[in-house]
């Protein structure tokens, strides 16, 4: 790439379907807007595929993920951000640390540039945090109205280290169960900026890059058996997941489980149950229980798990998957997969 | 257990020792939700028994109405807005979530206010509110009603199933056989509405406790325990225990708009039956915003499936576990009868919370 088209500014006001096409468009598009973001050795090459020279460790995690949020700017958050955070999460919950990314972006024709020089940017700013990559990546254009302003995939892949096995098949009847914070609040912060909503909230989206944390946690040299990022769906959705996986039966204790209270008041207005709501930056993992004290420790001491509690256990093997609630007030209940969406588009 | 609710299982405890089986029928689908969702089979005394009746509005729209509201949404030219509870609900053949899917105009909305500003701004257009629900969003579709007459909107339209719960409350107590119903936990957002008074003929003629309860667990418990007070000393009445929302004489403004608006009807309740004076029609000034003034919709009757108990079950004759079909060939997922349908219909909520014994 040569410095004049470095350094000189990107003029255009919106995505024409030319800054797809791959010609003359595209090139200013990913030298002048996205090389200008995430810029790096491996990236500006801008070859079709990143090479990588020697990977020290011997196991590597790979993951995917799609957002199609909308509104595509919310509180706590934005499209770009929880691209990034979802993809880093996903590894993190293999106890990966992330290496490299790639982004693919869908746009849709008139999409205004600076929306998506905000977008880019608050993508590059949580990579910078979380020391990580965009190292590939890919722009389509489509004709307006065809799609809903911006697409974005992202893919990750992360480096385990040797001593490090986390699995859902490791859970065992006696592991303490963990949250670092309150839950619901991701959900909710993009429901109520949706213009439908004629209502105002301060609750902002949890979104955020959570392998700091469980660096840390691995660092507490505490037994993490299991780790799952509790985005679509909720809490009862990956519960159910967990228990599903490890064929054993999880009680959660409705007391000590974390809601705000403007989270609660929001969910019974709405009819809605905070267990279904997504989040974006809580993890739930399942400890041995003789290291449990240790990992809340470390958590607690991470700027993401300020608010880390244990809320159950899990108590039994169990044949059918099974999660119970039990409530505050003596009685218990199961926490079912859900039958139809709480609310789309969510992340 | 927290102090106050086990201070008032005791006392429950205590007052139905020796009063044999109690039946309290629960009349709203939020009530039904609660006592699933809380648990409070688990902690409540044996002998009583909590019945869940006709309340959910959702549930009781006859699958005629459901067909032609699903019909209308093939109509570009008609914009559907309904809250979200009834997309989901199948029509003979379809929803109005897979009509969805396939391009037909179907908005969710949160208030009907929605449609009214649809049609302002869309002329050429027909916005059709999906008017759904018992005394509590009749006020609301009132006075969307109301509204567009005075702005003179002529392409806002409503689609009408209206439903009034104590009609159907003196229909369960007096309809021939003979009633297993002890008392009513009454309907708290309906009689915010309403008040306390048109439930007065429960004590007055058929010499019944009900008591109008809130939606905590707390609530509940203490709306059960003032009914078993009522019966222990024979002096059965209509309580106020949601007595921080629920007035002896309702919101009279929302009555008026009601009564603006609307005049009494028989209704069709699915899984029941004809009940007279049950239902809302507009008033004939304001008949042109019918959409049955505008396109035509066939009145039928539809069978329920065969050995569908929802009938039984919303008349609290039977519990969604003494249904064959219950979690079987019936789930949320694929609902067959009229309580299966929405989250807050008797079997949905059974289903989601009390399917296991745990």
């Amino acid at each position: 790439m040569n410095d004049f088209n470095k350094t000189k500014e990107f003029t255009d006001r919106y995505i024409l379907l030319s800054h797809g096409d791959g010609g003359i468009k595209t090139g200013e598009l990913i030298n002048k807007l996205i090389i200008k973001h995430f810029g790096n050795k491996i990236l500006n090459s801008l070859e079709d595929s990143a090479v990588f020279n020697n990977f020290s460790h011997n196991k590597i995690a790979y993951t995917t993920d799609s957002f199609v949020v909308k509104p595509i700017f919310f509180p706590g958050g934005d499209i770009g951000k929880l691209s990034i955070c979802g993809t880093i999460n996903d590894l993190a919950c293999a106890g990966a640390a992330p290496i490299a990314l790639s982004m693919g972006l869908i746009l849709e024709e008139g999409f205004e540039i600076s929306h998506l020089e905000k977008i880019l940017k608050s993508a590059a700013d949580v990579l910078k945090e979380a020391g990580a990559f965009i190292v590939t990546g890919d722009t389509k254009v489509v004709e307006k109205n065809c799609m809903d302003k911006i697409f974005i995939n992202t893919s990750g892949i992360g480096c385990i280290s040797e001593n490090v096995n986390i699995s859902p098949e490791n859970i065992k009847p006696g592991d303490k169960v963990l949250i670092n914070g309150s839950i619901a609040e991701h959900g909710l912060a993009v429901l109520s900026s949706r213009p439908e909503f004629n209502f105002k909230t301060n609750i902002l989206s949890d979104c955020a890059p959570l392998y700091s944390l469980v660096r840390d946690m691995l660092n507490s040299a505490g037994k993490i058996h299991a780790l799952r990022d509790a985005t679509r769906g909720g809490i009862a959705t990956i519960l159910n997941e967990m228990s599903d996986i490890s064929k054993t039966r999880i009680d959660i204790y409705e007391d000590m489980l974390p809601v705000k209270k403007e989270t609660r008041g929001l969910c019974e207005f709405l009819g809605l149950d905070p267990l279904y709501i997504a989040n974006e930056g809580k993890i739930v993992v399942f400890a041995d229980p003789s290291d449990a004290d240790k990992i809340l420790s470390a958590m607690k001491k991470n700027k993401y798990g300020a608010q880390s509690c244990i809320i159950g256990e899990v108590s039994e093997n169990s044949e059918k998957s099974m999660v119970v609630y039990n409530t505050k007030i003596g009685t218990r209940r199961i926490i079912d997969r859900f039958y139809s969406e709480q609310l789309p588009r969510i992340c | 257990m927290q102090n106050n609710i086990s201070s008032l299982i005791n006392k429950i405890n205590m007052e139905s020792k020796g009063l044999g089986q109690i039946n309290i029928m629960e009349v709203c689908g939020t009530h039904t939700m609660a006592i699933g969702k809380n648990g409070l089979r688990q902690i409540l005394p044996e002998n009583i028994n909590l019945i869940s009746g006709p309340g959910c509005p959702v549930c009781v729209t006859s699958i005629s109405d459901i067909n032609n509201i699903i019909e209308l949404s093939d109509n570009p030219s008609n914009y559907i807005f309904s809250f979200g509870d009834m997309l989901k609900v199948p029509g003979s053949k379809s929803s109005l979530y897979e009509k969805r899917s396939q391009g037909a105009n179907i908005k969710i909305c949160y208030t009907p206010i929605d449609a009214l500003d649809f049609a302002k701004n869309n002329p050429g257009k027909n916005a059709v509110f999906i008017a759904i629900g018992f005394e509590t969003t009749a006020p609301l579709t009132a006075s969307l009603v109301k509204k567009a007459s005075e702005n003179n909107i002529k392409n806002l339209f409503i689609y009408n199933t209206h439903k009034l719960v104590p009609p159907a409350l003196e229909f369960l107590l007096s309809s021939g056989k003979k009633s297993n119903i002890d008392a009513f936990l009454c309907p708290g957002h309906v009689c915010a509405i309403t008040g306390s008074t048109p439930f007065n003929f429960i004590n007055e003629k058929y010499h019944k406790p009900a008591v109008i309860s809130g939606f905590s667990a707390e609530d509940i418990l203490k709306s059960i325990l003032m009914i078993l007070k009522q019966i222990k000393n024979s002096c059965p009445s209509v309580e106020i225990q949601y007595d921080w929302v629920v007035k002896e004489n309702g919101n009279p403004i929302a009555v008026k708009y009601i009564n603006d608006v609307f005049d009494y009807c028989d209704s069709f309740w699915r899984g029941i039956g004809k009940i007279k004076k049950s239902g809302l029609k507009l008033k004939p000034e304001f008949e042109n915003f019918d959409i049955k003034s505008k396109f035509k919709t066939p009145e039928s009757q539809i069978d329920e499936p065969e050995f569908c108990s929802c009938g039984k079950i919303l008349q609290g004759e039977k519990k969604p576990f003494e249904c064959r079909l219950f979690g079987k060939s019936c789930t949320p997922d694929k609902p067959v009868g009229p309580c299966m349908v929405s989250s807050e219909g008797t079997c949905a909520a059974y289903f989601k919370y009390e399917k296991y014994k745990i």
